[in-house]
């Protein structure tokens, strides 16, 4: 009994927000989005939900009830042990099940499109680009356009489509901010692209959503979507005050710590993030050493090979490597 | 000398596993002594440890999996009260490094030493004999994979006091499992515990393979199985299809971590999501393995408590076959945040719900059991409801993070570990559960009690609930799955609910405990006259309870879909047994040690390999060879029954079916 009211409560929920404490802004909800992507994301996950409800419920009740009415004591039940077959409820059983399928598969094909990380946001011309490097244990934003960087700190202009380049110095772990909609994997000498966009001022939860060791569970960020005057100022500002993102920095920053406190860089050299993902810049090493000593097998070893880049990297656009 | 082990393995610093490891090695020693002392050795040295009757390994596969159910809920208990505690800057109780095994330990050993040994166990006691054979088609076989099983299971245990577990969660993903970023031996006590019980298990997949395709009583035609011989059929053929993938994939991590080989490393070439791939070829149809057993008992449940013969039955079947064969094209679904392109991630969503398809059918097809039946509400009926209505939420919650814009939000929450939880202890656990005190009688010869078995149900089905109805709606606000603390503070409120509910659970595991002590005592009251105490409609109720070790005095016949039913309505028609058969001598596999010896020597291997001793690896090499040789040249293979003895066993439990057909024949 209790088992059911609390799955009957559960739609309702969802729906009205009622006890979860969904729509109070400090919880990073998913029902609660701010942003296109995450309003899509809902959607379909509503649907869905309101798509299998209609069977399930019915389903559930239909447990309790044939079970209770055909009690061994119910005098009253017809015992027939021989409704062993019936083509027609084989049929009905068969295409039930079949039929909801059908019409979400209609909705995952278009969804899966639709949301796809890849897909640009509208207005695309807008579109802020920001390269997402995943650290042990924190997060690097850089702001190629204005060269500048910070860690565990990202700011965005309210409005503006954003491109978030993913990759990661070492181990694998998902960029993901809940009220803006779908997470994506970081990942060593691979880039992942993910498109979202803020709609409302505010400051957000982001997070790393995939463990990635002893020091994960601090991997967090704040976001604050701010009035695009308001970004461009701040990202003005970040020219002063802050060290040189170059190579050396970077294999120093990129060493394992965790409960890092933001910072800004003020400066970062350029095509830093290719020569992360293209592995110029070789990965982040791993704990200086294991509870039970050096394991004595080192298939290699980075922290000696940091090469040091004097001069430019060479990228898609710029494949001489030379100073522009 | 011995590698990496030195006095610095042993966690003198952290009071926790230090105290769990000695109250664990006292409470084990305190067993051998008393063993020693009541003098016990000869009796399970003959009786169970060298024994190769599937009914004891089965027996001892579940006492396997029940010990380790425990283990790996002590450690489920420590996760909720540490997210519990660990709020508002409070560190907790259990450092990053500590809990980050926990977690990595609770799902290795509720997966791979609670879950499978549970399942294959009910698996070995109950197939040959619905099947109406002696035993199942590689008694010495089977023994080694128990042993085997059990050796992996002592490994990961032994990495609580010596040495450190994975720290990487139950799938290690490289490349944080490799050597560069985990260097301790955590991983490698993962990959050697696992890969010595994964040999345990594939080999036990052959064997039941064989024997329901090989072995089945004359007249038992494939369309004539009891439906949990199909399920069980589906579940051993993915074992012997999946498993292979496992042992490759951590095969190759291990040269990367003992060898420098570039598999799955970031550098030389290596390709870590590969090993995410290669991982979850596996590790779905390795759900299905799990599930698809249980799907089996609870046929076997709803159609004896509803005194009906399983609602369409060839549905089923085919039903069944569907899950197996699409079970293997949905395990990109574990990672659509990888980046896949949105027609990939659309293709395997809906082959993923296509999937649920098969798993519908099941649930209207033990609904129209029911239909029409004359509903018994003992125990492993309520586990078998029970199951219906926590599985279509599981069933639902599993559809929606199979669609790829729900999963870019929920991938990785506490809503996904919700959804798996809900499916396996709603699923494969209730399903044990229904199936352990389904078979108690006819393993032992008593029923458990009713009364603290109802109270278990009710325990552990409030203790789900109150658990993980908090873990789907933390999953909603965002909350990641193994977080060693918690920074929302709107979180903590549904964590203090999630312990509440765990100590219920709890609960629920003295009220098993109880409930098995309890029956223990009253088992005169409890007893089993006739070896049929459910009224129950396959061969395994044919037999006495407990079977003799030869399982039937003579090869039943079997003429029909349910082939106890018929041969029990003839006798109660003609208010008569049929004729005593002629009964002949009965060849049976001899006990043979092979299986603990062999698994010894493979502890030892795995020991030495963990810890880089080379020399004690080379050694436990030898032996196994040694042992195997053995095996190979042994004269007799068999002992014969004598026929005074099969008659014997035989006239007794003809007698107590004489006798419960008179008292039936009065009332009826």
């Amino acid at each position: 009994m209790t088992l059911r009211i609390l799955v009957l409560c559960l739609p309702v929920l969802l729906l009205s927000g009622c006890g979860g404490g969904f729509f109070d802004s400090s919880v990073p909800s998913i029902l609660d989005p701010v942003g296109p992507i995450g309003t899509g994301n809902r959607t379909i996950l509503l649907n869905s939900l309101a798509v299998m409800l209609v069977i399930v419920i019915p389903t559930m009740i239909a447990t309790v009830a044939f079970a209770w009415w055909f009690r061994a004591s119910n005098p009253k039940a017809e015992y027939k042990p021989g409704f062993t077959y019936s083509g027609r409820i084989e049929l009905i059983v068969w295409s039930i099940p079949t039929l909801t399928i059908l019409f979400l598969g209609g909705l995952i094909w278009y969804g899966s499109h639709q949301l796809d990380p890849r897909r640009p946001v509208e207005p695309v011309a807008d579109t802020l680009e920001v390269q997402v490097v995943a650290l042990d244990w924190k997060w690097l934003f850089i702001y190629p356009g204005a060269q500048v960087a910070t860690v565990n700190d990202l700011k965005i202009p309210v409005g503006q489509p954003v491109r978030f380049r993913v990759t990661s110095a070492s181990v694998m772990t998902t960029f993901f901010i809940p009220r803006l909609g779908s997470m994506i994997y970081g990942m060593n000498r691979m880039e992942n692209e993910l498109h979202l966009r803020a709609d409302h001022a505010g400051n957000y939860f982001g997070t790393a959503a995939h463990y990635s060791g002893d020091g994960f569970s601090g991997m967090n960020f704040n976001v604050e979507a701010m009035p695009p005057d308001a970004f461009g100022r701040w990202l003005t500002g970040l020219h002063s005050g802050g060290d040189v993102l170059n190579a050396q920095a970077y294999a120093e920053l990129s060493r394992q710590s965790h409960d890092v406190k933001p910072f800004h860089y003020s400066q970062v050299q350029n095509g830093l993030f290719d020569a992360i993902v293209r592995q110029v810049l070789p990965p982040a090493p791993g704990p200086d050493e294991g509870r039970q000593g050096d394991p004595g097998v080192h298939p290699e070893s980075p922290a000696s090979e940091v090469r040091l880049l004097d001069g430019d990297i060479c990228t898609a656009s710029n494949p001489t490597g030379t100073k522009g | 000398m011995l590698g990496k082990l030195d006095w610095s393995a042993i966690p003198f610093d952290e009071p926790i596993p230090l105290v769990a490891a000695l109250v664990i090695v006292i409470a084990g020693l305190g067993v051998l002594a008393w063993v020693t002392v009541k003098g016990f050795w000869p009796y399970l040295w003959r009786e169970w440890i060298t024994s190769v009757d599937h009914k004891r390994i089965g027996i001892m596969y579940i006492i396997l999996s029940l010990l380790m159910l425990i283990r790996g809920f002590v450690d489920a208990i420590m996760m909720r009260t540490q997210q519990a505690m660990a709020t508002g800057g409070a560190a907790g109780y259990l450092p990053p490094d500590h809990y980050d095994q926990i977690f990595s330990a609770h799902g290795t050993i509720m997966i791979f030493f609670g879950a499978m040994p549970f399942v294959i166990g009910l698996m070995n006691f109950v197939l040959p004999l619905q099947l109406g054979v002696r035993d199942v088609a590689f008694p010495t076989l089977n023994s080694v994979s128990f042993w085997l099983t059990a050796s992996g299971a002592l490994l990961v245990n032994l990495s609580l006091v010596i040495g450190e577990f994975a720290r990487t969660g139950w799938l290690p993903f490289a490349p944080l499992s490799e050597i560069e970023y985990s260097p301790g031996v955590g991983v490698d006590y993962y990959l050697w515990a696992i890969q010595i019980s994964g040999v345990g298990t594939v080999l036990s997949g052959v064997n039941l393979v064989t024997t329901i395709l090989k072995m089945r009583a004359p007249g038992m035609s494939y369309l004539r199985m009891p439906m949990f011989c199909w399920t069980a059929l589906g579940a051993n053929m993915l074992i012997v299809a999946a498993f292979p993938i496992l042992t490759a994939t951590l095969a190759m991590l291990t040269l990367d971590r003992y060898l420098g080989f570039h598999f799955f490393t970031n550098t030389g070439g290596g390709n870590p999501m590969m090993f995410v791939n290669l991982i979850w070829a596996w590790g779905h149809p390795e759900v299905y393995i799990l599930i698809l057993p249980a799907f089996g008992i609870f046929s076997e449940v709803f159609s004896t408590f509803s005194s009906k013969p399983l609602f369409g039955y060839r549905s089923m079947v085919a039903a069944t076959l569907f899950i197996v064969v699409v079970s293997f094209t949905v395990w990109l679904h574990h990672f659509y945040t990888m980046g896949a392109g949105a027609d990939v991630n659309a293709a395997f969503g809906i082959a993923t719900s296509v999937i649920a398809v098969g798993t519908g059918v099941k649930i209207y097809n033990w609904l129209f059991t029911m239909y029409g039946g004359r509903v018994r509400f003992d125990t492993p009926m309520l586990w078998a409801i029970g199951f219906v209505l926590t599985f279509t939420v599981g069933g639902m919650t599993g559809v929606l993070l199979a669609i790829p814009p729900a999963d870019f939000m929920l991938h990785n929450s506490l809503f996904l570990v919700a959804h798996f939880h809900n499916v396996i202890i709603g699923g494969v656990l209730f399903g044990a559960f229904a199936g352990l005190t389904y078979w108690f009688p006819k393993a032992f010869g008593f029923r458990l009690h009713e009364g603290w078995g109802k109270t278990a149900f009710w325990l552990t089905l409030a203790g789900f609930v109150l658990v993980f109805v908090p873990l789907y709606i933390l999953g909603l606000q965002g909350m990641t799955r193994r977080l060693q603390r918690v920074t929302v503070e709107a979180w903590v409120p549904w964590l203090d609910v999630a312990v509440f509910g765990v100590f219920v659970m709890a609960l629920g595991v003295a009220a098993q405990i109880t409930q098995l002590v309890v029956s223990i005592r009253r088992r005169h009251e409890l007893r089993d006259e006739t070896g049929d105490p459910w009224d129950g409609r396959s061969l395994e109720w044919a037999t006495p309870s407990p079977p003799p070790h030869f399982n039937f005095a003579v090869q039943p016949h079997v003429e029909g879909e349910e082939a106890y039913w018929d041969i029990k309505q003839r006798a109660i028609e003609e208010q008569r047994l049929g004729d005593e058969p002629h009964y002949e001598p009965i060849e049976m596999p001899r006990n043979s040690p092979t299986g603990v010896v062999s698994a010894f020597f493979a502890t030892l291997i795995g020991f030495a390999l963990i810890w880089h001793i080379w020399w004690l690896a080379i050694v436990g090499f030898i032996g196994a060879y040694a042992t195997f040789v053995v095996f190979a040249w042994r004269d007799e293979t068999e002992y014969e029954v004598s026929v005074e003895e099969v008659a014997e066993a035989d006239r007794a439990r003809r007698a107590a079916r004489q006798a419960w057909l008179e008292a039936h024949g009065q009332t009826a």
